[in-house]
């Protein structure tokens, strides 16, 4: 519990000073000091690039960050979050899953455009359909493009991921077998899961809690595997890469950090799993818990997202 | 000193900008002065961009006159003085409301006679030509389309100011920067469609006596029109940052009456065909070379610099490589294919068999380079037909 | 727990000494000094870049650099006076502002806030180090359009690539801090409506922050897969589009312009009241204002792509709305105008550049609805008309502001009483140097002159050289600036209590200077408003 000062507000927690911020800001830079080396050796063809710097930065912004948050649980318990603190949080973490919402408002705003401009423009129609009558004339407008503008400088994918149509009975039963339907019926399992362990929490009923989050980490893994499978089918199977053109570089860039995402939250739901086998939170204090549950229901809306107009669309 | 007779000169444009501003623009006073204020240009579209840019900027003058003018009274006459206590007022709706609406007005009264002219120029139907233009890192190519878009008569325009004065050992000329060794020609009193596209990165084709402008996006096309009523030469610049060369590209228009244009299009359709026939003929190693020269200096110059030694990393020197000494055909290959994803263009496009292989030529007998073979027209065909 | 007192938990000893303080401190005014000094840093780098390239545009023809470093010059002068100098000095004005104005002992997530600014000195080294690079830095232009960016850039773009994903990390944390601080954080009593105009202008700053800034990490990850894993995003030839590039920028791109005006309107909105010794006039159109040019600068963006070649009726439609932000900006104008009205003005050096401000923003502002114009566009786009038009808003406007505003709270925030005449003297040079710089460039703007070239043809040459006799009166001032701060801190008079006379806002209830913790317990807050 958070004390209260002599006005009568509680006080707010302001940390004397924290070698925990530099340290990550010194770690971040040498991931992305990192990454830049080795990319820029591998687009050079350097025979073994340098990935030390990288995975150094890597695992010092891991531990650091590991401190980080052991450091502030501490001060949690300790009875220092005040619930003005918690509402810091709690506003917080709200604006980032905004920023984070924005973020894929950039690939979905890139998806529109190329769909319902580029691509027919490109195609002879439109505004400006003499750039496909001129300059294109063997392209055809299809979407998803299979058979890019330049076919020999950029070869289209054999196949795309896009739903079988809902025009007959057939078809329809053909979602039977359809990987994304399958996902998408995991993903909002696991949302569905991720509450239940929630109201287990509210209502203090800790072996329903430890359960359901058992069971959403395994519906997030297998979702995960599903994706995996996925890429690999595109890959091997359908010529389908970032390299295929425009349909590849808008699905995979969007299904990619999609997935990064959920990767990200598998791993936050495993930490406070394992917190709440420790026994942490209880049913008034529960922030981190709330935390990791809205990303989860935001990773969630995103696929529904992509999955209509990547997928089905 | 030339720096101090510019710096009189300059007092006395200064003094009569500021007394004068645009309302002199034509009078004999202003002959000294540099041009300041948007060309009226020789289109409608220019004229009618003047005349916007005129009204809209009378009007702010105008809004400025009665903002500033409060302003400086209050600034003067509400200065603090021992004799007077501040007001405590701190809103009016009334005077609030009144000025959003005034500034609202204000802007339909501008977003009329835009839209207006904008409409104009969206409108590229029935024109009576097409010309292609498209951008390269950094020259201007213009292809004349007929009727099923297919080039006949197809040339490069490059700037033709020479290094010299650009490195200030010579004295500037006239049109620095603003001339080509080969002008777009266009016939008075037609519409004229261009057909605007890049090779490479984003250029733009900007020539402000027609009110023009438009960017030059590799693989899309942009329309644009003019309908020039006056003769003259017209210059303009690229004037989207394309590399390292983006202030070097000029455009420089000739408009021409309609008979002198025939003729001059009937000429350029009879040189092609020549080209045609030279590819074909005896070329000895001496022709080449000199020939080659030329070519190397309009096109390749600019990357692979005079000495040959170009500006490494992102330029290579062509002296003494591997490539120039031994491997023929794949010099043959980069030149006439390009480099996809460098700078380095696919001339083949761009240049005739007999000026490729003039260049190519060059390169492997220039700056000490002695690979010992002759490269022909000849060759250059037959690589074409393998393609 | 329960019993612990609050002089525990804020645990409200001094500063550290040393290097310490400033690599651990948590403290929102030394992060909010960090913040400033790193700004000041930078704006002398970006400076001299600009000198360079003021240099070589003295006179025509090449004098001092190739091409290719010329336009190096230009894309990281642009780069980092955005993103390096105005940016970084209103987060620090708002680290030393925000919590005191509205009695919060510091800001939200202190912790946090120190890793916002750490995050920005090693990004800008990474930044800068792209000039050893081969190939050298980036040069492609502040607004790195493709594929100049993508296919034909050096290798230091994967560089500069990752160093705008660190900046946009720090702005967004940096921004999220402040959202908590302000929604969360205000003493009891202290309404949104009754929140001083700063206030006001950073929580909606700090959202326009949050909205576009991972737009622009969108837009270089398309990039960055662009140039190393073969997506086709900006490649016609793979299906993509180079103007989607644009489009998606500019969506950042334009709100960023206004994420570098709006902390400068919330200064203005507190010095120009203080001085004409008067309310501000206005508050609440103030606010809405703000928040109205906040909404419409997400959909205005392609008034930059005017000549892209949309759709004539997509150009319409950005005409439209572009204009249309003239209305509450006018409003904006008008109140401070209405401020000063019937006031009993002095004109001390905070208030001299707050009304050099309101003049040549407004100038600015003008010359933007002269942008606005679809088919005038055409003829003004990418020459120095539109170079002018934007070092009036971003120079005169968001750099006054940011004078302005030192000026104005730095001795409270020192207890130093700087220079009266050498802050006046810095004042003239610098109005009198900008203008000389940047008022001819609206002439060879329009006489035709474009933007981002290294040399020029014969008559603009007259031109160019007041412009860049002018760049060096300015930049040369500034250094004058650099020493009335340094001599102000070292020997200056102590300044009063009060500082100015009519200075309100609880930042000025604590004493001169500031304490390193103010506010521990909330303060006592009194609307003026009636509600
Ligand atoms: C602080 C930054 C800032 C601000 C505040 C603004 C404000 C505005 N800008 Fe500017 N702009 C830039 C920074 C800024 N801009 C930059 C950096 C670029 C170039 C980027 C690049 O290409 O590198 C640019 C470019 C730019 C362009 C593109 C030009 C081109 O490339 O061709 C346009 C076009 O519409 C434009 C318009 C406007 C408008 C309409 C406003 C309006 O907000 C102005 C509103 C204000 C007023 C109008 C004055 C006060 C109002 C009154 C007194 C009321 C009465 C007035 C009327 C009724 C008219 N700007
Ligand atoms: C954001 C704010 C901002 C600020 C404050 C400035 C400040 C200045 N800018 Fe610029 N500018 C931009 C933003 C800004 N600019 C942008 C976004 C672009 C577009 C870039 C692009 O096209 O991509 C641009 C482009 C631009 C151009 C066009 C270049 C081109 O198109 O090729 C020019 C040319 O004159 C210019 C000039 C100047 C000058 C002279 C200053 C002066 O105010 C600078 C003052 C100088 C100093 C402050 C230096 C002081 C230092 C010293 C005197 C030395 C001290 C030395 C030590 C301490 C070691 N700027
Ligand atoms: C716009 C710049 C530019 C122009 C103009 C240009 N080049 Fe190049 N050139 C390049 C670049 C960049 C490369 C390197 C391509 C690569 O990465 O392999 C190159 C490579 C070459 C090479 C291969 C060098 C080697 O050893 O690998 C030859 C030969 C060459 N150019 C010849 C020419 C000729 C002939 C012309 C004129 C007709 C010309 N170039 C014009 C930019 C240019
Ligand atoms: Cu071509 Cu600039
Ligand atoms: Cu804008």
């Amino acid at each position: 519990m958070a004390s209260e000062s002599a006005e009568g507000y509680p006080a707010y927690y302001v940390p004397h000073n924290s070698k925990y911020p530099i340290w990550t800001a010194v770690s971040l830079i040498l991931v992305m000091a990192g990454l830049g080396l080795w990319l820029v050796q591998l687009k050079n063809d350097y025979a073994d690039p340098t990935q030390l710097l990288f995975v150094a930065g890597a695992l010092a912004l891991g531990v650091t960050l590991f401190f980080w948050f052991s450091k502030v649980i501490k001060e949690n318990f300790a009875g220092l979050v005040s619930p003005q603190l918690n509402r810091s949080y709690v506003w917080s973490m709200g604006w980032f899953i905004f920023s984070e919402v924005m973020f894929f408002a950039a690939f979905f705003g890139a998806l529109f455009y190329v769909r319902s401009f580029a691509v027919p423009w490109l195609g002879g129609e439109g505004d400006k359909a003499l750039t496909g009558e001129y300059l294109w004339p063997d392209f055809n407008r299809q979407w998803p493009v299979l058979q890019n503008p330049d076919a020999t400088a950029v070869p289209g994918p054999a196949e795309s991921m896009a739903a079988p149509p809902l025009d007959s009975l057939s078809r329809l039963l053909s979602w039977g077998t359809y990987l994304p339907f399958w996902n998408t019926v995991i993903l909002l399992a696991s949302s569905v899961t991720i509450h239940f362990a929630h109201t287990a929490l509210k209502n203090d009923r800790r072996r329903n809690l430890n359960a359901w989050m058992v069971v959403t980490i395994l519906l997030g893994v297998l979702f995960l595997a599903l994706q995996v499978e996925e890429y690999v089918l595109a890959y091997t199977e359908m010529g389908l890469t970032l390299n295929s053109g425009i349909y590849g570089s808008t699905f995979f860039l969007l299904t990619g950090f999609h997935g990064f995402h959920v990767t990200l939250g598998t791993f936050m739901l495993i930490v406070i799993a394992l917190r709440c086998f420790k026994g942490h939170f209880n049913t008034r204090d529960q922030f981190g818990f709330e935390a990791v549950s809205w990303y989860w229901h935001f990773v969630d809306v995103v696929w529904l997202g992509l999955f209509t107009f990547v997928y089905v669309l | 000193m030339a720096f101090m007779s510019r710096l009189s000169r300059l007092s006395v444009a200064l003094a009569g900008l500021f007394c004068s501003a645009f309302v002199l623009a034509d009078s004999t006073m202003m002959e000294a002065i540099p041009p300041f204020n948007m060309t009226q240009g020789v289109t409608s579209i220019s004229q009618e961009a003047y005349w916007l840019h005129m009204a809209v900027f009378w009007i702010t003058v105008g809004i400025g006159l009665v903002v500033f003018g409060v302003m400086f009274w209050s600034m003067i006459f509400h200065r603090r003085s021992p004799d007077r206590q501040p007001a405590t007022f701190d809103d009016n709706k009334a005077l609030e409301i009144t000025w959003t609406v005034a500034a609202f007005l204000i802007l339909v009264v501008m977003a009329w006679p835009a839209t207006m002219t904008m409409l104009k120029i969206g409108d590229t139907s029935d024109s009576d030509l097409t010309i292609e233009a498209r951008g390269y890192q950094w020259k201007w190519q213009y292809k004349y389309l007929d009727e099923d878009r297919n080039a006949q008569v197809s040339f490069f325009s490059n700037l033709a100011t020479p290094a010299g004065e650009i490195e200030n050992r010579q004295t500037k000329g006239e049109y620095y920067l603003l001339e080509v060794d080969e002008m777009l020609v266009i016939p008075t009193h037609r519409k004229v469609r261009f057909l605007v596209t890049s090779n490479d990165v984003i250029h733009a084709f900007w020539v402000p006596d027609f009110g023009i402008k438009s960017d030059a996006i590799p693989g899309y096309i942009n329309e644009r029109w003019v309908r020039v009523e006056q003769p003259g030469i017209y210059r303009g610049q690229c004037t989207e940052l394309c590399g390292r060369n983006h202030g070097f590209m000029p455009i420089v228009v000739r408009a021409v009456e309609a008979a002198e244009y025939d003729q001059w299009y009937a000429q350029k359709l009879a040189q092609q065909k020549e080209i045609d026939a030279l590819s074909q003929q005896e070329w000895t190693a001496e022709q080449l070379f000199s020939l080659g020269e030329e070519v190397y200096v309009k096109h390749c110059l600019v990357c692979h610099q005079a000495n040959g030694q170009g500006v490494p990393p992102a330029f290579p020197s062509l002296v003494g490589t591997e490539m120039v000494l031994t491997d023929k055909e794949g010099h043959i290959d980069i030149v006439y294919n390009g480099k996809a994803g460098t700078a380095m263009q696919a001339f083949g496009v761009q240049l005739n068999p007999v000026d490729l292989a003039a260049v190519i030529h060059y390169e492997r007998h220039a700056w000490g380079n002695d690979s010992g073979d002759v490269t022909t027209p000849l060759d250059i065909l037959k690589f074409a037909q393998k393609q | 727990m329960a019993e612990a007192t609050a002089s525990t938990h804020i645990e409200h000893s001094g500063p550290d000494a040393g290097i310490t303080r400033w690599l651990y401190t948590t403290n929102h005014k030394d992060i909010g000094t960090l913040y400033l000094w790193f700004s000041f840093l930078m704006f002398l780098f970006g400076g001299v870049l600009a000198l360079v390239v003021r240099a070589e545009l003295f006179q025509p023809g090449l004098q001092f650099i190739e091409p290719q470093l010329f336009n190096q010059m230009t894309t990281m002068h642009g780069l980092i006076m955005v993103f390096g100098a105005i940016m970084p000095a209103f987060v620090g004005f708002a680290n030393w502002l925000i919590p005191m104005m509205v009695g919060a002992p510091d800001m939200a997530l202190p912790r946090m806030n120190n890793l916002s600014f750490w995050i920005l000195p090693f990004a800008f080294a990474m930044l800068a180090s792209t000039f050893l690079m081969p190939g050298g830095a980036p040069d492609f232009g502040w607004t790195f359009y493709a594929p100049l960016s993508t296919t034909y850039a050096p290798d230091s773009v994967t560089f500069f690539i990752l160093a705008i994903h660190l900046m946009g990390a720090s702005s967004i944390m940096g921004s999220i801090n402040i959202i908590a601080t302000i929604l969360n954080m205000r003493t009891p009593g202290m309404k949104l409506m009754d929140m001083p105009l700063f206030v006001w202008s950073w929580l909606i700053t700090a959202y326009l922050l949050i909205a576009v800034m991972p737009v622009l990490a969108g837009v270089v990850t398309m990039m960055l897969f662009d140039i190393h894993f073969g997506t086709s995003f900006f490649n016609a030839a793979g299906g993509g589009d180079p103007v989607l590039f644009q489009h998606v920028f500019w969506f950042f791109g334009h709100p960023e312009v206004y994420i570098m005006i709006l902390p400068a309107f919330g200064i203005v909105s507190h010095v120009i009241p203080a001085f004409s010794r008067k309310p501000l006039f206005g508050y609440s159109s103030m606010v809405y204002a703000m928040a109205a040019i906040a909404i419409m600068s997400m959909v205005v963006w392609a008034h930059h792509m005017f000549t892209v070649g949309m759709p004539t009726v997509a150009q319409l439609i950005f005409m439209y709305l572009t204009m249309l932000i003239a209305v509450p900006t006018g409003v904006k104008v008008f109140n401070w105008i209405s401020t000063m009205w019937r006031g009993s003005i002095t004109y001390e050096t905070p208030m001299m550049f707050a009304i050099a401000f309101i003049i040549l923003f407004t100038l600015g502002g003008f010359t933007g609805i002269m942008l606005a114009i679809a088919p005038a566009d055409y003829q003004y786009h990418d020459t120095y008309f539109v170079v002018a038009h934007f070092h009036y808003v971003l120079v005169a406007g968001a750099l006054f502001g940011i004078f302005s505003g030192i000026y104005y709270w730095f001795p409270k925030w020192s207890g130093k009483m700087y220079n009266e005449g050498l802050a006046k003297l810095h004042f003239w040079l610098s109005f009198i140097g900008f203008n000389l710089t940047f008022f001819v460039q609206h002439f060879s703007g329009l006489a035709g002159m474009p933007r981002r070239i290294p040399d020029y043809a014969l008559q603009f040459a007259d031109f160019n050289m007041i412009s860049s006799i002018g760049a060096y009166l300015f930049g040369f001032s500034q250094l004058l600036f650099l020493f009335i701060l340094v001599s102000a801190i070292r020997s200056g008079k102590p300044a009063t209590q009060e500082v100015w006379d009519n200075a309100e806002g609880l930042e000025w209830t604590v004493p001169t200077p500031a304490p390193y913790h103010t506010f521990e317990t909330p303060p006592e807050f009194k609307s003026r408003r009636a509600h």
